[in-house]
């Protein structure tokens, strides 16, 4: 099966360098410090955050006294994939996310501003359609947002492939990942344009690898501008209340 | 006054309990509630699309997910004429940083098991339609509740999430069954839509009755259940007939009052049944129609 037609669509009709549709919220749950929840394409993510709180069980003897200790659980629900999953986590690949995850995220939180205390990520996947950990990366950055954590910007991840040896694809789905062509996973710091993470499977040649780069890069870009217009949206709206964003058509606030 | 005054210093310990007890003066809770109101819930059916049914259910602030699936098992010998049906209960730690790793195996152990009595009985759930092959093929039901987020009345959120996802499964159906040899040849329906659906008419709602004080209230929030003496939870048919029945929480009940309780929660129980019933109907509806708008957690 080939990743690319002969029109230049993919299997599900995107073009190379198209997204999926994402859809996103923040402030999902009230009990949480910040929360979201992420659709990309059919992958959907719940991420929650709790904290800065006092460090709790094994991290009082590990958190640092200089920054923050941030932990991250990455879980799946049992019927997120095709197949249904014996354990929703600590198997081997989920405590592998969580460290991925954990990489990415302490990459672009302000870690210094919280000195002896514990910042706790969840997410929870429920339905998996590929690019996992991308979709986690990005809803985690929206509940950091959401619990109002200092962050230097926000941390988006991306993956790519390449198709035909030559053509590279962006944001990669379940089918396109198990059709096996070679997958790049990328988290990155969009504005700075600083990569936080790269995780790559299969092979290809090293010529491709500026353009397939390229192209998650670009990505993330795409998925930050998407991510931070729902935060924009989102403090409109609950700021509304107090009378922000409230503004008649004279330009005088109401 | 001076009675009051004693009550204040010995409750004042409770922190909420004093709050709760003096609104129950006027009959009303914190939130304004009578004794036997439950919080707004929202239901919606079909979010999870691996799944062969699903449902998320909103408690107010709980908020459940639940997936069906079905897979093809071999029947326990001593029952072989039936399907199989297993629970497995997962605290997300999204609900409270206290699940985390192996934190809310406890809880979700002793949702699964009195979820599992409460359908053990052929009365409340027949096993006999998902046989394939009386003792060589049945088929095995996973019902895989998440809990997302714990705003109290955990037992009937879930229990209300089971019943919607079990009746918007689809089971797959079989076309052909052929012995070959000793080995079963399964010939399912080439038409995905090609399903039947689960009888629900019997399943059980539970009701959580909770004892604060001298009152019996029902569908509590999570400060009450903090302050509560004791908790009933009944499992209660659409007929009002009660399968079983559990004391759960520390803290101990006189045999009366465990009697009144039973009365109050076939009465809300069957309510409880009626309301689901009918909201299920309307979800159904709004599925059927063109090109239903799916919420999920986007809402």
């Amino acid at each position: 099966m080939d990743l690319l037609s002969d029109q230049g669509l993919r299997l599900d009709g995107r073009r190379p360098d198209e997204l999926r549709n994402i859809r996103c919220k923040m402030g999902v749950f009230n009990q949480a410090d910040g929360s979201a929840y992420l659709e990309q394409g059919n992958t959907k993510v719940l991420a929650t955050v709790y904290g800065p709180h006092q460090p709790r069980g094994q991290a009082r003897n590990r958190a640092p006294h200089d920054e923050a200790f941030v932990n991250c659980q990455y879980s799946m629900a049992v019927f997120s994939t095709g197949e249904r999953k014996n354990r929703p986590r600590g198997d081997r690949k989920s405590q592998e996310m969580s460290i991925h995850l954990r990489q990415a995220l302490v990459s672009a939180i302000r870690t210094e501003l919280y000195p002896r205390s514990q910042l706790d990520i969840f997410v929870e996947v429920l339905q998996a359609d590929g690019g996992n950990y991308c979709a986690c990366v990005n809803a985690a950055t929206l509940a950091l947002v959401d619990a109002g954590v200092g962050m230097r910007e926000y941390a988006v991840a991306c993956s790519a492939s390449l198709a035909n040896g030559e053509i590279p694809l962006v944001d990669i789905s379940h089918l396109e990942e198990s059709t096996g062509g070679p997958n790049l996973t990328v988290a990155s710091l969009p504005i700075s344009g600083q990569v936080a993470l790269m995780e790559m499977s299969q092979r290809f040649h090293s010529d491709h690898l500026p353009k397939v780069l390229e192209r998650a890069l670009e990505g993330c870009k795409d998925i930050h501008r998407i991510l931070d217009d729902t935060v924009r949206k989102h403090v409109e709206e609950t700021g509304r209340a107090s009378g922000w964003g409230q503004v008649d058509r004279a330009g005088i606030v109401l | 006054m001076v009675k009051s005054t004693s009550y204040l210093f010995f409750f004042i310990s409770f922190g909420n309990f004093l709050s709760v007890y003096f609104i129950f003066q006027n009959d009303l809770r914190n939130d304004g509630r009578s004794k036997q109101d439950y919080r707004p819930i929202e239901l919606e059916l079909d979010i999870v699309t691996h799944a062969n049914g699903s449902a998320r259910v909103r408690l107010a602030n709980t908020d459940i997910l639940v997936g069906v699936k079905t897979e093809i098992d071999v029947p326990t010998s001593n029952r072989p004429e039936e399907g199989k049906i297993e629970f497995f209960v997962d605290c997300s730690a999204n609900a409270t940083p206290e699940f985390e790793g192996k934190g809310g195996q406890d809880l979700a152990t002793e949702i699964g098991n009195y979820l599992g009595s409460s359908f053990a009985s052929p009365l409340s759930f027949d096993l006999k339609p998902l046989c394939i092959l009386k003792g060589v093929q049945c088929w095995k039901l996973y019902v895989d509740i998440l809990i997302l987020e714990c705003g109290g009345n955990l037992f009937d959120a879930v229990s209300l999430a089971v019943k919607a996802a079990l009746y918007n499964t689809m089971v797959p159906r079989v076309e052909t069954v052929a012995m070959d040899g000793g080995n079963v040849d399964l010939q399912l329906s080439g038409d995905p839509f090609d399903c039947w659906r689960l009888d629900i008419t019997n399943i059980p709602c539970l009701v959580t009755l909770t004892k604060i004080g001298e009152h019996l209230i029902v569908d509590p929030t999570a400060e009450e259940e903090e302050c509560s003496m004791a908790s009933l939870v009944v499992a209660v048919t659409e007929s009002g007939r009660i399968n079983s029945l559990c004391k759960t929480s520390v803290g101990s009940l006189h045999p009366q009052t465990l009697t009144d309780a039973l009365k109050v929660g076939v009465e809300v129980g069957v309510g409880l049944n009626k309301a689901l019933n009918e909201a299920l109907g309307r979800e159904e509806k709004r599925l059927q129609s063109n090109k239903p708008e799916r919420f999920g957690f986007l809402k």
